[in-house]
């Protein structure tokens, strides 16, 4: 089941509060998302201070299968990019909730996560409840 | 086998190098001996394998030898029509007339070849229902780029420039959006219905001033033809765009549907799939481009052109007067259009109609027969090829790429994996005409088998294969961590 401290999106990315007062959020893809691509072969990051807004294209992930879009679930800055994926993919195969991060955006409103899915609507949306 | 055997192809021929040794002797120098004008230019740092003539024969038809090629396997590669190549085809293009024949010959010495292709630009017309063709293009997705191409030539000469939209069916082939992008489009991605057409509510949501036109796939990448094709192209002609048609599945309408009536604007087609000729890593490929009056002007150059002048028919190169220009060096790929108007020819109107009507026969004869144990996601009579998935299977720790590895044990060329996307754990699979019953019986007995091993070994399949010269092979390993160059082992 997915971890019920963060949001999704029918996109199946998610974004985690790390630090309510600066508005940092950590943005991700969920465990449906990595099993669903297979084994990921390469991220196309988007840059560190580029402007990011709520399910517009953030970057591109390769897998053994296909190249996919990732959408972004929220609007705001992009404060740090997990360069740790460039030479390890494989990290949101193994840990896609945590070691496998994929950014950390700085939001206009933290308010915008309300409306995303909660852990059990998401589960519910990919039927994995 | 022994290590270093003429057939171990696992031993490269930098590792049988050996110094001195040589496949060729050059005879001693009997003229005077004369300095380079620049001695800097000689290399010796270049490693190149010491090896005899022999070795490098044997090594390399071994290595052919371990080829899964249409000559010698069912190649049921689904999208990509991997038919029989028939040999008459190089039979007529290795003629000394063709294939000596040099590009810039003046038309006056080479009035044969230009009858050739003039011809084949006609019947080409004829077969898409279409008025001109251009055959300069060297490739499917190259003819995609020039037709996208030709598009936007036409908006900008009606002065329109605001059309930067490109919709592309979510069912479409996969190099449309990649030839768009390369136009300058922007690309918008429009659903299929739940029975695999295109969304009609969703393509009028999208038709306006700014949509340039639509890129189709007829049939589908789902192996569908679209119910409401028709309506489409009114919709979208409705809006002021243009329809473009990826004819890389024409293999299921030849002789039977004619894009042009259908209402599309331009489309390419794969001589390659569709018309025999060479395919796959044993190209090279040809993509003609045929279109509709309006977008004639625009195609590239150069097409053939014939002018009788009373003296029997005269033919010669012309450039179109708003050509988006030449996509290729001379006059396309001149070998492949050979063969393919050479299986054109040998085939006639009732042969060419007879490939639509087998193709099509033979991919619902295995849906039929496959359906009740591989889940089926669209059930509709299928055209050239059949969407199967193996969702039923993977609850048993066997997947798609699974069964197509397994398939390979069996003796058969594995279908076209997990695409089109839309289809979980799809298994495309195209027989095209070219295989007989007892083929298609095998196939499927080997997929009914496989099924049965999902249940009793799954682990066995997960592993496959395991009678090919090399077994499951690491792809992610090989994407993450290229290691594309031999080094001296220290």
């Amino acid at each position: 089941m997915s971890p019920e401290d963060r949001k999704y999106t029918r996109e199946h990315e998610w974004a985690k509060v790390e630090d309510a007062d600066a508005k940092l959020v950590s943005v991700g893809i969920t465990h449906f998302a990595q099993d669903e691509l297979g084994d990921i072969v390469y991220f196309d990051l988007p840059n560190v201070g580029e402007n990011v807004s709520y399910m517009q294209k953030m970057g591109e992930v390769e897998s053994v299968k296909a190249v996919s879009d990732l959408f972004s679930p929220v609007t705001g800055r992009i404060e740090s990019v997990n360069n740790e994926l460039v030479d390890h993919p494989e990290l949101v195969n193994d840990d896609p909730f945590d070691s496998g991060w994929i950014m950390r955006v700085v939001l206009e409103d933290l308010g915008e996560l309300d409306t995303l899915m909660s852990a059990s609507e998401y589960d519910e949306y990919t039927g994995a409840s | 086998m022994l290590k270093g055997g003429s057939r171990d192809t696992g031993m490269l021929l930098m590792e049988r190098s050996v110094p001195g040794r040589a496949g060729v002797v050059t005879p001693p120098l009997d003229v005077p001996e004369q300095p380079l004008p620049d001695a800097a230019i000689l290399r010796d740092d270049l490693a190149l394998p010491e090896v005899s003539e022999p070795e490098v024969v044997q090594y390399f038809t071994a290595l052919s030898q371990q080829n899964f090629s249409i000559d010698t396997h069912f190649y049921p590669l689904g999208s990509c029509t991997m038919k029989y190549n028939p040999k008459i085809n190089d039979e007529i293009a290795f003629l000394p007339g063709f294939a000596a024949i040099h590009p810039l010959q003046p038309p006056d010495q080479s009035q044969g070849a230009l009858e050739l292709l003039h011809t084949l630009q006609e019947y080409l017309g004829e077969i898409t229902g279409m008025s001109g063709v251009s055959l300069a293009t060297l490739a499917g997705a190259h003819g995609e780029l020039a037709g996208v191409l030709m598009m936007r030539a036409y908006h900008h000469a009606q002065g329109d420039l605001g059309r930067t939209k490109m919709a592309i069916p979510d069912s479409a082939h996969g190099t449309n959006p990649a030839s768009a992008a390369m136009a300058g489009f922007d690309v918008v991605t429009l659903p299929s219905d739940k029975d695999g057409n295109v969304d009609l509510e969703a393509l009028h949501e999208l038709s306006g001033p700014d949509l340039a036109g639509v890129m189709i796939t007829l049939p589908s990448t789902l192996g569908l033809f679209d119910q409401n094709i028709v309506e489409v192209c009114r919709i979208v002609h409705e809006a002021g765009g243009l329809v473009y048609g990826d004819g890389a599945n024409m293999n299921a309408l030849l002789g039977r549907t004619k894009l042009g009536d259908l209402g599309f604007d331009v489309i390419h087609l794969n001589l390659h799939k569709t018309f025999s000729t060479p395919h796959g890593g044993g190209g090279p490929g040809a993509g003609p481009v045929c279109c509709a009056p309006t977008l004639e002007p625009f195609l590239a150059a150069p097409i053939v052109t014939s002018s009788g002048n009373g003296a029997g028919p005269s033919y010669s190169l012309s450039t179109p007067e708003q050509s988006i220009g030449k996509m290729s060096g001379y006059h396309g790929n001149f070998g492949v259009l050979v063969r393919a108007y050479t299986y054109i020819r040998t085939l006639g109107d009732a042969g060419i109609k007879s490939i639509s009507g087998n193709a099509v026969l033979n991919a619902n004869y295995i849906m039929q027969a496959l359906k009740d144990i591989y889940y089926l996601p669209y059930d509709r009579t299928c055209m050239h090829e059949v969407v199967l998935s193996a969702d039923w299977q993977r609850p048993r720790g066997v997947s798609g790429l699974d069964v197509a590895k397994r398939l390979l044990d069996y003796g058969f060329h594995a279908p076209t994996m997990y695409f089109p996307l839309i289809v979980h754990e799809a298994l495309m699979i195209e027989p095209t005409e070219s295989e007989n019953r007892y083929t298609l019986d095998a196939f499927i007995e080997a997929l009914r088998q496989i099924n049965r091993e999902s249940e009793d070994d799954p682990d066995m399949v997960h592993h496959a294969p395991h009678t090919t010269p090399v077994s499951r092979l690491d792809e992610a390993g090989a994407a993450r961590h290229p290691d594309l160059r031999w080094r001296p082992s220290v």
